[in-house]
């Protein structure tokens, strides 16, 4: 499928409007085993999206998600600004604007290594790349209702982050103690991967 | 410009980050070029990369620039910056895997003496336990 200007821009909205609608719960969740501004940063940074939304809609599919990932960047602050830079920066190389499940699934295989690398951190270690990675096996399955699937999955994959000890990042610091808490990366992932999964099925 | 190594402190709080340059400049006066920031782009706790690349630009040697940080984002966000820097730049740019306080004061100290990029960074990280 082809992703037009005016999916790009339904894209970015819901993804940037999620994100800002819910900094609030993501804030709570980051005072919990953090320094408690995941949501502050990140509503810092779509906010940033939004307001250039006609620009970078405007753009290529790559292009504009390169932007977004330097928007990011330059905006959140904290390592989720670098983290999620990376992701969106990567996502936009490797994409053009015709689109399959296999590219996807190609493009975002890529994303998570940058991930990985920029954080140096993996899987199980109660960050955002518990939910990219099933994420990431969701959207090569493909099929119908990938948008349902998605939303399931990434849903799911933030709360199997709470039973998790926190190896990377300021959580990492409490040790034990960051068992029981949702992460709030995970949580924000899940939030946009939900906001893209509207989307695709038209309701946003 | 001068013929030292640069140093750049890298905080969350623009205090500690003040408070670092100002034990570096007693140690080594003027004679190390220095750079230092600290804060989210909101003006709260926090870094970001704007802030990391005018730091680098203000300690800027061509014999290149050594980053101090404090925790986990300081350092992500120093490699990131690190990374947009242009060709020629970024290849002289470390971030030390050392205390923020101490190791800003004796890599600047090092890099007085007029000693490597490589000398100034294991100076540093001499602080840290293997």
């Amino acid at each position: 499928m082809r992703v037009d200007q005016t999916i790009r821009t339904r894209l970015l909205m819901s993804v940037s409007q999620r994100v800002i609608a819910n900094a609030e719960e993501l804030t709570a969740l980051d005072r919990a085993i953090g320094d408690g501004d995941h949501g502050i940063n990140m509503r810092r940074g779509f906010e940033a999206v939004l307001t250039d939304v006609e620009t970078l809609s405007a753009k290529s599919l790559g292009d504009a998600l390169k932007g977004v990932g330097t928007t990011l960047v330059m905006k959140v602050g904290g390592a989720s600004g670098p983290l999620y830079g990376t992701l969106f920066m990567a996502l936009g190389k490797s994409l053009a604007d015709e689109i399959s499940c296999e590219l996807l699934a190609d493009a975002f295989g890529q994303a998570i290594e940058a991930v990985k690398a920029r954080g140096k951190s993996d899987t199980g270690h109660k960050t955002m790349l518990d939910v990219l990675a099933p994420v990431h096996a969701a959207i090569g399955t493909g099929g119908d209702e990938l948008a349902a699937r998605l939303r399931r999955t990434a849903h799911a994959a933030a709360q199997s982050t709470i039973p998790m000890r926190a190896v990377r990042g300021r959580a990492s610091f409490l040790g034990e103690r960051s068992i029981g808490h949702m992460d709030p990366g995970a949580r924000s992932c899940a939030l946009i991967i939900e906001a893209i999964a509207d989307v695709m099925e038209g309701t946003a | 410009m001068s013929a030292n190594v640069g140093i750049v402190i890298v905080s969350h709080s623009a205090d500690v980050a003040r408070g670092t340059a100002s034990m570096v400049e007693q140690m080594v006066g003027r004679e190390v070029p220095l750079g230092w920031c600290g804060g989210d782009p909101g003006g709260g706790l926090g870094t970001n990369v704007e802030a990391i690349l005018n730091a680098i630009e203000a300690a800027w040697s061509e014999r290149g620039v050594a980053i101090l940080v404090d925790l986990g984002g300081a350092e992500t966000n120093s490699e990131m910056a690190i990374e947009m820097l242009p060709a020629g730049r970024r290849e002289r740019v470390v971030v030390c895997n050392a205390p923020i306080v101490e190791g800003a004061v004796m890599a600047a100290t090092e890099a007085a003496s007029g000693a490597s990029l490589d000398a100034v960074r294991r100076t540093a990280e001499e602080l840290t336990p293997r």
